[in-house]
């Protein structure tokens, strides 16, 4: 058996977890609001208490050395059953290892599968690191066995929504706060706070994070180190569920029978798995200098504090920050060029053509910072036809062309081929998105390029202005920096010798065209959603309407659109898309939302949105955003 | 005085730290429990927690080198006026060059290696507190400013003279005037010129049955009117209260003339205190000249303590409660571990194997027996005082709470010892200083539940900021509660490295001084607790008590100063 010691945060305390639960039980924090909730509802403490100690077993976790031996066994056995093989860069570990004597630690992964926790856990285990104790969604507790199994190997729990339930909040961010005051273990959360369907990062969550920086804030640790980690999978094992989710058939629950369904998931084959442990970053020296420390004297620290603006300000740029290193640090495969060039050369790609634009969107990848993996024994080809070998379930090669499979659904059932054909740009479209984290910027810039039809920087940069703004839901810009965002992307453009730029114009050179058109091709599908959905809303004639109603309307609407074959745009189809799309409309105050006893509705300000429609549509000149100074 | 007192170190001149010819460390002179003793141990540590070595050595010049000292430059008419008065000048470079600083190490440092940029360019000796009204008079006639002097012994840069001054600088020494004028014993009051000394104060009142109880650590050297202007605090204030507790009338010469209260009452309600504006001025507003204090009968019986905690969480707690209680002795302090093993190599030799002995069968009993971490546990200091039986009443109390947060009594003597450290170890300086160690002390007030966080956060931040700043051993970084208030603490550190391989260690000092300082405001703690403001400080002083507040001191200033004779520039 395998003698797991693994170093300790210089500071600790040793403790059970029932001993956890009872400081955060007996804590000023709970005890206020326990007392303040017991005045207001007129009940006694003891009953508010009991609530509070369900709610404390709900959620606590429950590490046993058992359990995650029983679980690194058994995974060890079915991640090489499944995966081919698993790279750590190992001088990422030793950073960790490092920071968990120094400070508490809290381990931000990306989020792509369910195995994004599991393989974390049993990374650290493997290195002989101490294992993370984990905010997991309540979905999972719902699986019987393996519920109890993920909480004895230390995971907790905690309800997706509780934003109302001042003693629920209270008891889940002092267990939060405890753990990580006394360094009992490293805290794991996703700050992308659920799984991406789309292999797009998410926005970030920042109640989690805010919590996990209070203790830093009112000093009562020393500092908090915040670890970014990138899990990237070369083939992730939800990728055919998440295209149905993304289509509207539902998600089925998590539930161990489900899992055991899963089974069958063994038998085949997913690749490799990068995981990459980020630099660790000092809270104490992101701070410095930006938090104005009286709101923090001036009441006792026990009682529950709004954020200030500031406070919540710096939150949201240690989030996105967060989420930008994870970006940096994602793996790409060859399968995601692959995809990338595929998809803009439907329904067929010559075999030797898509060898040779893969290598050449691999220099461009490596140009703009892409990490990439790349089979450095094998030719071009050979990596080429092992990806697609591992993606049969998407692609395959027919007579020297590469085809789209029409992927269907299991029971047989004759879907309409709109479905089908969705359903495998999708998934390809999952692996594209990949890259688009690195591409974004540059290619924005060729989108303004191509849509003002001008030289003039400052056109240009006011239209990259409005695109980076109507797609900050669906890429991580971080905020306030467009303009430096801009110069980023044209000294990519630069650096490739796509444009020429000079104090007034970006030219795009002769050769640089074809790059261009490529990467504005690359976000082609975004630009033509948000136009369908904009032109749905003006055409939607409701007074008002629920999000359940918008994407089922836009679903209908796409699909007429597609099946007489009007668009080719699939991935309007994608919920994702409507989401974000709807969320920016919001933003931009083209629709207002509006809170009803029932949830949310939302109605459209017509004039705003023929405005908004008609900058994305034309080629009209955009009328200035803001003036620039450049 | 300024004859038996060190001229570029702190204290007497026959007492310091020495390694002898056995290369053992020895305190020289009469004046100390320890003095004349010798202290195996202290080599060790110095090497050990410090990383010094007897090998590297640098000496500080012997005498000043009168020819590097800033001519004086003075008004001849000024002269004429001031000889006119039969007040005692001089414009000699050693008495000058003597009243040009205060003990901060950047202080000492230039004394010992290079020289200021301004000094004083004479020095005034009134007698009385008329004499002081002639000086402000002529000095408001001829324009010139004033920098009060009391006992030196300031920690703040007060002394320090602004270098950009264009005016002829006095120095206003208050040391002659230090007669207790009256004695109350139906009030309890004392009638004290500013200019006595602390240590001459009490020996005085003692011979009339009296004391003041007011013992701030400086007390050898600092005087009653310094004690007023930098709002002091004494080690009992438990029992007789800080220096606000204890005034009861101040008078103060300004530009402006004289301020003083009416009559000498406990308390009144006539709209703000106008001792308040006083107290904590730091010389900006005038020489406070004459001070009615509170008196007390001299305690009949004293007796020392100690207390040892597993460790300083404990300890914490402990003083928390029993300031809860409001049962806190004259004095409690509880030192951090670091500080605790520091007190031991300051041991001296012991005299016999019986005492030894009994001190190896202390220690087993502490950690072996008892399961104290001796890397972990720290220390209470104890000093009760009144009649013998409430002390003893006294002492079992606070021992029976100590118990309750795992306190093991732990004798009289090492509390002595620890209140005699207090004295020996601004001395201690001075032989760092011979061997690349630089430190210094600073202070803070903090709340109760902030305590723990603050110590570890500041100590972190020293033992950070060294490495960063390219310090190559591990400083010493310490602190210890010295005070216990209702609501919080006053805490004590003390922060010492080995500068060797640092090109300009002064400026690395203060960088790292300045970031201790910053974390404790991010830890709410506050500004000073009772070393004042001057201008080490001031850089903090409108975001410690707001825009408003600042602007309130200064309009007091410009009413009182208008001129700005008092120019020392210290607070705002």
């Amino acid at each position: 058996m395998k003698c797991y010691t693994p170093v300790i945060y210089k500071g600790l305390s040793a403790c059970k977890p029932s001993a956890i639960k009872n400081s955060v039980l007996q804590s000023e924090q709970v005890q206020y609001v326990i007392k303040q909730l017991s005045k207001e509802m007129g009940e006694s403490t003891d009953i508010i208490q009991e609530e509070a100690i369900e709610i404390l077993d709900e959620m606590g976790h429950n590490l046993h050395i058992g359990a995650i031996r029983f679980f690194a066994f058994s995974l060890s056995k079915i991640f090489k059953r499944i995966f081919q093989r698993v790279c750590v860069n190992e001088e990422g570990i030793q950073k960790l290892q490092q920071a968990i004597q120094e400070h508490p630690v809290v381990l931000l992964p990306s989020h792509r599968s369910y195995i994004d926790f599991l393989m974390l856990s049993y990374l650290l285990y493997t290195h002989d690191l101490a294992l993370p104790v984990i905010a997991a969604g309540m979905d999972f507790l719902g699986m019987k066995i393996v519920g109890e199994l993920l909480r004895r190997s230390g995971a907790f729990f905690m309800r997706r929504t509780f934003g109302g339930n001042r003693l629920y909040w209270a008891v889940f961010a002092e267990y939060v706060k405890t753990m990580l005051r006394n360094g009992y273990a490293p805290i794991e959360f996703f700050l992308e706070g659920t799984r991406s369907r789309t292999a797009k990062t998410l926005t970030p969550k920042f109640g989690l994070l805010s919590i996990v920086m209070e203790p830093f804030f009112k000093r009562e640790v020393f500092d908090t180190y915040l670890v970014p980690i990138s899990i990237s999978y070369e083939r992730i094992l939800e990728e055919s569920l998440y295209a149905y989710e993304l289509l509207g058939v539902p998600k089925p629950k998590e539930s161990t029978s489900g899992l055991l369904k899963a089974r069958k998931i063994l038998s085949d084959n997913f690749g490799s798995i990068h995981v990459y442990f980020g630099q660790p970053v000092s809270l104490r020296t992101l701070a410095s200098g930006r938090i104005n420390r009286c709101p923090y004297n001036l009441v006792p620290r026990h009682l529950p504090q709004r954020l200030s603006e500031e406070i919540q300000e710096f939150v949201t740029d240690v989030a996105y920050k967060m989420e930008l290193l994870q970006i940096e640090n994602m793996v790409l495969s060859p399968w995601v060029l692959i995809a990338s060039v595929l998809l803009q050369n439907l329904p067929a790609i010559d075999f030797e053509l898509l060898v040779e634009k893969t290598l050449w969107l691999k220099g461009l990848t490596q140009a703009f910072g892409g990490f990439l993996e790349w089979p450095d024994n094998l030719c071009a080809n050979k990596a080429v036809t092992s990806s697609l070998a591992l993606h049969s379930n998407i692609v395959s090669l027919v007579n020297g062309q590469v085809v789209l499979n029409d992927v269907g659904m299991e029971d047989g059932a004759t879907e309409e081929l709109v479905f089908k054909q969705a359903l495998s740009i999708l998934m390809c479209g999952a692996y594209r998105n990949q890259l688009l984290n690195v591409f974004v910027r540059p290619s924005l810039v060729a989108v303004a390029l191509q849509m003002t039809q001008s030289f003039r920087k400052e056109e240009i940069y006011s239209c990259f202005n409005f695109l980076r703004d109507i797609f900050s839901d669906e890429f991580i810009f971080f905020p306030g920096i467009a303009l430096k965002d801009f110069e980023e992307g044209c000294f990519l453009l630069t650096k490739c010798d796509v444009i020429q730029v000079t104090p007034q114009e970006i030219l795009v050179t002769e050769r640089g065209n074809s790059v261009a058109v490529f990467l504005a091709a690359l976000f082609r599908p975004f630009m033509e959603g948000y136009q369908i959905i904009s032109r749905y809303l003006s055409k939607e004639t409701k007074e008002a309407f629920t999000e359940k109603q918008f994407i089922l309307g836009i679903r209908n609407f796409a699909f007429q659109l597609l099946e007489i074959g009007s668009t080719q745009c699939y991935e309007v189809l994608s919920s994702d898309l409507q989401k974000n799309a709807l969320a920016t409309f919001v933003r931009l105050d083209v629709v207002k939302k509006m809170k009803t006893t029932n949830g949310f509705t939302y109605t459209i300000n017509k004039e705003a949105l023929s405005k908004t429609a008609e900058m994305f549509d034309s080629q009209i000149p955009i009328r200035k955003l803001v003036t620039a100074r450049l | 005085k300024q004859e038996i007192l060190k001229w570029n170190g702190w204290g007497y001149n026959d007492s310091k730290f020495i390694f002898n010819k056995k290369g053992q460390a020895e305190f020289t002179g009469k004046r100390y429990r320890l003095s004349g003793m010798v202290l195996p141990v202290l080599k060790e540590w110095m090497e050990k927690s410090l990383g010094a070595s007897l090998e590297h050595k640098i000496t500080s010049r012997a005498f000043l080198n009168t020819s590097d000292v800033p001519p004086s430059i003075v008004n001849e008419e000024f002269l004429q006026d001031l000889r006119a008065t039969k007040i005692s000048y001089s414009q000699e470079a050693e008495d000058r060059v003597f009243r040009a600083h205060g003990h901060c190490l950047h202080e000492i440092f230039v004394l010992r290696e290079g020289m200021f940029k301004r000094i004083p360019d004479i020095v005034v000796w009134p007698g009385c507190h008329d004499d002081v009204v002639k000086i402000v008079e002529l000095a408001c006639k001829h324009n010139l400013c004033i920098i009060p002097f009391g006992g030196g012994t300031s920690v703040s840069s007060a002394l320090e003279c602004p270098a950009d001054e264009r005016r002829t600088i006095v120095s206003l020494d208050t040391s002659q005037m230090n007669r207790i004028l009256w004695i109350d014993e139906k009030n309890l009051t004392a009638h004290i010129e500013a200019g006595i000394i602390g240590q001459d104060l009490e020996r005085q009142l003692g011979e009339s049955g009296y004391c003041t109880g007011h013992e701030p650590d400086s007390m050898e050297f600092s005087s009653l009117g310094g004690w007023v202007a930098t709002r002091a605090s004494g080690m009992k204030k438990n029992i007789y209260g800080n220096i606000e507790d204890l005034v009861v009338h101040i008078k103060m010469v300004t530009p402006r003339g004289v301020i003083e209260k009416s009559c000498q009452v406990p308390r009144m309600s006539t709209g703000p205190d106008i001792h308040h504006f006083i107290m904590g001025s730091e010389g900006t507003l005038g020489v406070v000249t004459e001070v009615t204090i509170k008196i007390r009968p001299i305690p009949e019986y004293q007796k020392y303590g100690s207390v040892v905690f597993p460790n300083f969480d404990r300890g914490v707690a402990c003083l928390r409660e029993i300031a809860k209680q409001r049962c806190a002795p004259a004095s409690i302090r509880l030192v951090d571990n670091a500080q605790f093993q520091f007190g031991h190599a300051l041991k001296p030799q012991v005299a016999s194997i019986f005492t030894s002995f009994l001190d190896g069968l202390k220690k087993f009993y502490i950690t072996k027996f008892k399961g104290f971490d001796p890397n972990e546990l720290c220390v209470a200091t104890l000093l009760f005082e009144g009649d013998r039986e409430k002390v003893l009443q006294h002492e079992k109390q606070v021992y029976d709470i100590a118990a309750k947060f795992g306190g093991l009594a732990a004798g009289e003597d090492n509390g002595q010892r620890g209140y005699m450290l207090t004295f020996v170890i601004a001395y201690l300086r001075d032989l760092g200083l011979d061997y690349y160690v630089i430190g210094e002390s600073f202070e803070t007030s903090v709340p109760w539940d902030r305590v723990i966080d603050l110590c570890r956060n500041v100590k972190e931040r020293i033992v950070r900021e060294c490495k960063e700043k390219g310090v190559q051993f591990a400083p010493f970084s310490t602190c210890r509660v010295t005070q216990t208030y209702d609501a919080g603490a006053c805490v004590y550190f003390y922060f010492a490295f080995n500068y060797r391989g640092i090109s300009d260690p002064i400026h690395v000092y203060e960088q790292i001084e300045t970031a201790a300082r910053e974390e404790i405001l991010a830890n709410g703690g506050s500004l000073s607790h009772h070393h004042g403001v001057g201008k080490l400080r001031k850089q903090w002083m409108k975001e410690s008590i707001s825009d408003v507040g600042l602007g309130m001191l200064k309009s007091v200033k410009e009413y009182v100063d208008p001129n700005n004779i008092f120019g020392n520039r210290n607070l705002l």
